[in-house]
Order: C-alpha cells, then structure tokens, then sequence
C-alpha cells in the first residue's frame, strides 16, 4: 500500500464517528437522497446519488468498523479499498458536490450525507485523490493569502479608487473598533464596489469597523478541498488578526462558504471559541435596521420585481434565512420568493469548491438548469443573492442560456437605499455622524 | 402425530424461538455497541440562541412525511413504502393471533382489528411489497443502489407476510405446516434484522436525531 493511500485511509478512520455509523447502518437504499440532489436531477445518472458518492467510506466503516465486515475481508469476499477506488470517486466526491446539503435534508432516515461527503473529501486529498484546481487554490491561500492570488497591494489599490469615489475613509488596521470586516477574492477584483457599499452603510448606522491587511480575505478552500490543517492555518491568519484588533466582532461577507467556515466549522478546526462574534454582513445589517440605526427607503414602486436566491451555506447550512427577507421587504416594491426557498432552494452549481474546478465546466452548466426553471418560473428581472461565488455562477449560468435577468448583491443593494437625510431627533442619528 | 408439519412447529414454537431471540438480542447489542462505541467530538461552534434553534424531535418526527416537492419525484417508492409500512405494523401488531402471542409472552393484550380489516391490511402490505420491489428492479436510481443485501432483505420481510396469509386462508399446505412455516420466516427475520439494513428500524431515529441537532443549532429546523 502507498503511504499517501495509508495517510488518506487513516484520515477517513479519524473521520469516523457515531454519527456516521447511524448513518451508513440506516440507509436503505430508498434512493431518494437523488431526488433532491442536483447533479442527479439534472442529467438523470445515477451514479450521482448523494449516497453512492461515499461508497468507498461505507465499504471502510464496514470493513474496519464492523464485526461482519472484518469477518468478510477475512475470507476474502471482500476487498480492502484500493488507490484505483479513490482515483475513480474523485470525480465524485469533488466535481458533483457542491456540499449544498440538500440531501440531508430530503433522507428519509435522517443522514447528513453532506457532513460525510465534507469528511470524505479529507481522506480524498491525502491520498492525493483531490481535483488540482483546489490543490493550487488552496496554496495560493496559504502562501499569498487568497485562493486567488489577491495580494495586499491589490486590495490597497481597490481602497484607494473606492475611498475616492465614496469620498469616504475605508480603515485599515485600526484596533480597538466594533468590527473587523472580511471579503472574498472575488469581491475585492470582481465586485470591489462592495468596499464602498460598506462604507457608506456603516458611515450611515454609525458602526466602527476596519479591515486587516494581515486577514482580508474571507474564504477557506482548505474546507472545500478537505484538508483540516490547511484549512486551520488560513483560518488562524483571521482569528489572530481579529483578537490582535480586539475587535467585537468579525463580519463575514457575502459569500457562503466562507461564513460556514468561520461561524461552524473554526472553532473546531481551532480547537477553541474564539474571543469574538462572527456575524454574516446579512445578519449584522438586519440586526442595524432593527435598532433603526439602518433606514432603507423603498425602491422606486415602477422597478421591476426581483427575487433572492439563498446560498446554501449561508441558509440551509448556516442558518440566515430571515434576515434578507427583512431587508428586502424594507427595500423591495415587487418581492417574489422562488418555488423552494430558505432552507429548501436549490444550489447554483458552484459550491463547495466546484465553481473553481475547470474540467466541471459542463457539468455545471448542465446541473444549473435546476436553478434556471426556478428562476424562469418568477418571471423576474432582477435576482439578488449574498454570494459573490453564486453571483458568478448565476450570472454565468443565465448568459449561457441567454436569459436576460440581472444579478445583484444584498449589500450593495442596501447601501443603494439609504435614507439619505438623516432625522435630526433620537441617538441613532447622533451616532450616525461619528 | 408422525405430521412432519408438527415437528416442526414444536421446534418453531420452542428452541427455534429462544435461537432467533438470542441471535437477534446478541446481534442488536453488537451493532449498538459498534455504533456507539465511536463517539463523537463536541461541537465547539456557539449555538443559535435557544428560541432560534431548530428542534431534534421534530426532525425524528418530520422525515416521516417527505420534503415538499419530493413525492412527485418519486411517487412509486412513497406509496409503496407508506402502504408497506402501515399495513405490515397493523397486522404485527393488532392482528388477533398476534396479540395472542403478545398476551402470552408479556402477560397483557389490546384489542385487535376485526378480522377482514386485518387480512384485508396484510394483503395491502403484500402487494405494496410486490409493488416495492419491482420498483427496486426497474427504477434506475435503485437498481443502481441495490445490492444482494437488498433483495434479502426484502425476502425476510416478504416471507412472513407471505406465509401468514397463506396459513389463515388454509392455502396448500396444512394449517399446522404453515403456522411452523410462518415461525419459522418470523425467527429468521428477527434473528437477520440487526445484520441487515433491517437495522434501520432501531437506527434511523438515532440518525434523524443527530441530523436534527446539527441543523437545529444552526436554526435550521430540519
Ligand atoms: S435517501 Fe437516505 S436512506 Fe435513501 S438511499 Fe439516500 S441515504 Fe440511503
Ligand atoms: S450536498 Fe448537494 S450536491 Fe452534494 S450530494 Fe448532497 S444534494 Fe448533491
């Protein structure tokens, strides 16, 4: 047996635990984990049922984890997993998950086949089974910072051009403020308007906040690739950098994976709580317009209707399903939920890593269909997410079928609709100056 | 006295029992053990506030019943696991003579279902069966799935039902022989249960509970 085979195997025995015992012993083949599953209903194969991508794991719990099992190999009626097994679920376990969670939540039996696949993937990296892309991504995070290779004078150019434009301060390394205020590569190039928004929003509500030129960037490919140390060390430049600030709290920002990294999986990849709060850019702006420091104006009422599709991470899997409803019903004149919502939408096609695998390109494309009658059935124009990977996706997705539908981000979205005169009585407007 | 048929169910009714009770109780305090003896880390992340978490017991309680949307997918595998399910407990456990035997072995009893409904409940949970199974064969999702496991399964839960209907209709064989042969197939499932996906029966509450708490914490009502 190769020593990356033996180090891989031994990271699915420490993945190993009650939970997924009760869920491999319950599964009764029922198939209906495929219903729910994108890349099944999209192509109709069913070699992407949710549950067969982790037959390798299953065939190892039963094996090693099970007195009939051990018994089996041992007459040779079965047959320990193999490098050649691993190599063929790559594909698998990689391009067609996007660790939506859709399917632990349709298992009739209850398993979190989302929680085994993210397991999975661990002892599909060591053994060398991970797609490259995510290997090179998940480098650039640890050697230059971001997955993408944004370098801190990248982002320092992207301060300077939107400070002036806002004619605003956007404040870098400043201790002792409420919030340290992460982004994600793609927002710093793709949608750098977003550091503007942010600073208008908060000048508005009168939060203090600053960013960190030692942790600005708010993705873990570590998680999506499955490699729990890497993943730790990238996740540690935040922790470090924030309780070094003595910041209050860390705001995630519109990007799915990046706030279930940080907000559910950190502390245990760290081994500790940390001595801040992680709040999603969504959550701390409902929470602002709730204590009326944040007051949105309506958009125009001849504005064409518009819907909000739900990042898996940030709904189902992360618990924000409220606050953009409140935000938008503040802002939206013409508010249409999709077909399934909140915790029940469908994935883009891009998470979990998948969005930046290349070869999944068709595959993609083809499991966005799901997403595509979602948004046809609306008849809407305009599809506002928190998510620059789905704003990519999305936005990809309809110019491959020529739907004309714009995509936008809650946050920009918000910063767009503030009352601009302030009111003149109560202490909120008196904080708002600060 | 010679009746072979009676032989037999002197043994069904005696060792064969206290077999399939021990094969099943060792087995299930195996597989227990083997699922629990793992452990599992605590989670480390801070939950939702209490009044925002979803709750672990509606979810054991919920995935009775499919996520919207679901059903439509996959009518055939609902309807023939709903009718399987119903009529196969009805009959275990309010069918007279069962309850007979319930009234032996526990020293109580409950009042059973008349008669025709509950041959008329065994015969929904056989051809639900039937249903489900040519289901696994044609559907291509679960053909893919399955494996032998599957289809033994699905014979140990067939074959009491099977010889049950058979035995109080006074088909082919004695009624002696068939009431032993009825035993005989409701030993072995009992004695399998625990090393097949039978287990599900035990484990699946267990499943949907841990589900239920990850996403509850989180304030997702799973
Ligand atoms: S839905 Fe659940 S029980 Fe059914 S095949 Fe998938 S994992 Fe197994
Ligand atoms: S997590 Fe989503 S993409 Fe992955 S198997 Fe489940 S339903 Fe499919």
């Amino acid at each position: 047996m190769s020593a990356t085979l033996e180090r891989g195997l031994a990271a699915l025995r420490a993945g190993m635990d009650t939970p997924m015992a009760t869920f491999f012993a319950s599964c009764v083949h029922c198939g209906l984990c495929a219903e729910a599953c994108l890349f099944y209903t999209e192509t109709g194969d069913p070699k992407y049922t949710p549950i067969h991508k982790l037959e390798p794991l299953r065939r190892l719990w039963k094996q090693e984890f099970t007195l009939l099992g051990k018994l089996m190999v041992n007459i040779g009626l079965d047959q320990p997993v193999s490098d050649a097994e691993l190599a063929e679920w790559e594909p698998l376990v990689y391009d067609s998950c996007t660790l939506c969670g859709r399917c632990s939540l349709a298992c009739p039996a209850g398993n979190d086949i989302t929680a085994m696949i993210r397991k999975m993937r661990e002892g599909m990296a060591l053994s060398g089974h991970a797609p490259e892309d995510l290997v090179h991504a998940t480098q650039r995070a640890v050697t230059l910072g971001s997955p993408m290779g944004v370098k801190l004078s990248t982002l320092k150019a992207k301060i300077r051009a939107q400070e002036r434009e806002s004619g605003l301060t956007i404040p870098l390394d400043q201790p002792g403020v409420d919030y340290m205020v992460l982004f994600s590569g793609m927002e710093i190039v793709q949608f750098s308007e977003i550091l503007g928004a942010m600073a208008r929003i908060f000048k508005h509500a009168g939060v203090s906040w600053t960013l960190s030129s030692e942790a600005f960037e708010a993705t873990n490919s570590g998680i999506q690739l499955g490699v729990s140390d890497l993943a730790k060390e990238i996740l540690l430049r935040t922790v470090n950098a924030a309780e070094k600030l003595g910041v209050k709290g860390v705001v995630s920002p519109e990007c799915g994976h990046a706030y279930t990294a940080l907000r559910w999986e950190g502390p245990n990849l760290i081994g500790r709580r940390y001595h801040f709060e992680v709040v999603h850019i969504l959550e701390l702006l409902a929470r602002l317009q709730k204590e009326k420091r944040l007051r949105l104006r309506q958009r125009d009422p001849e504005e064409r209707p518009l819907s909000f599709h739900d990042p898996c991470q940030l709904a189902r899997r992360g618990g924000v399903l409220e606050e953009p409803r409140e935000l938008l019903g503040k802002i939206a004149t013409d508010f249409r939920e999709m077909s399934d919502n909140r915790e029940r939408n469908w994935c883009c096609g891009g998470g979990g890593g998948v969005s930046a695998i290349e070869r999944s390109e068709p595959l993609r494309a083809k499991a966005f269909q799901r997403k595509l009658h979602q948004i046809e059935e609306l008849g809407v124009h305009t599809l506002v997410t928190a998510c620059s990977n789905c704003r990519i996706i999305l936005e990809e997705g309809l110019e491959t079928y020529q739907i004309r539908v714009d995509v936008a981000g809650l946050t920009e979205l918000v910063a767009d609709h503030l009352e601009e005169d302030q009111p003149q009585t109560g202490a909120g407007a008196a904080g708002g100056e600060s | 006295m010679n009746d072979p048929g009676y032989e037999l169910l002197l043994w069904v009714r005696g060792p064969g029992w206290i077999l399939a009770l021990a094969v099943f109780s060792f087995g299930m305090a195996m597989r227990l053990f083997e699922i629990f003896a793992l452990g599992r880390r605590e989670d480390l992340a801070p939950p939702r506030p209490a009044e925002r978490q979803g709750s672990p017991m509606r979810t054991v309680w919920n995935r009775f019943f499919p996520v919207p949307g679901l059903f439509e997918r996959a009518p055939a595998t609902h309807v023939s696991g709903y009718l399987f399910h119903i009529g196969f407990f009805a009959v275990l456990f309010f069918a007279e003579f069962h309850i007979q035997l319930f009234r032996h072995l526990l020293g109580f009893g409950w009042p059973a279902l008349s008669a025709p409904l509950a041959d008329a409940l065994g015969v929904v949970a056989i051809v639900a069966l039937l249903a489900a199974l040519v289901s696994r064969m044609r559907d291509p999702v679960k053909r893919f799935l399955s494996t032998a496991g599957d289809y033994l399964a699905w014979a140990l839960t067939f074959l009491p039902l099977l010889t049950g209907w058979m035995a109080y209709h006074h088909v082919l064989v004695s009624y002696t022989r068939m009431v032993a042969l009825h035993l005989l197939a409701a030993e072995l499932l009992l004695a399998l249960l625990p090393f097949t996906k039978l287990i599900h029966a035990v484990t699946i509450f267990v499943a949907r509970w841990y589900t239920g708490e990850q996403f509850g914490r989180k304030g997702v009502q799973a």
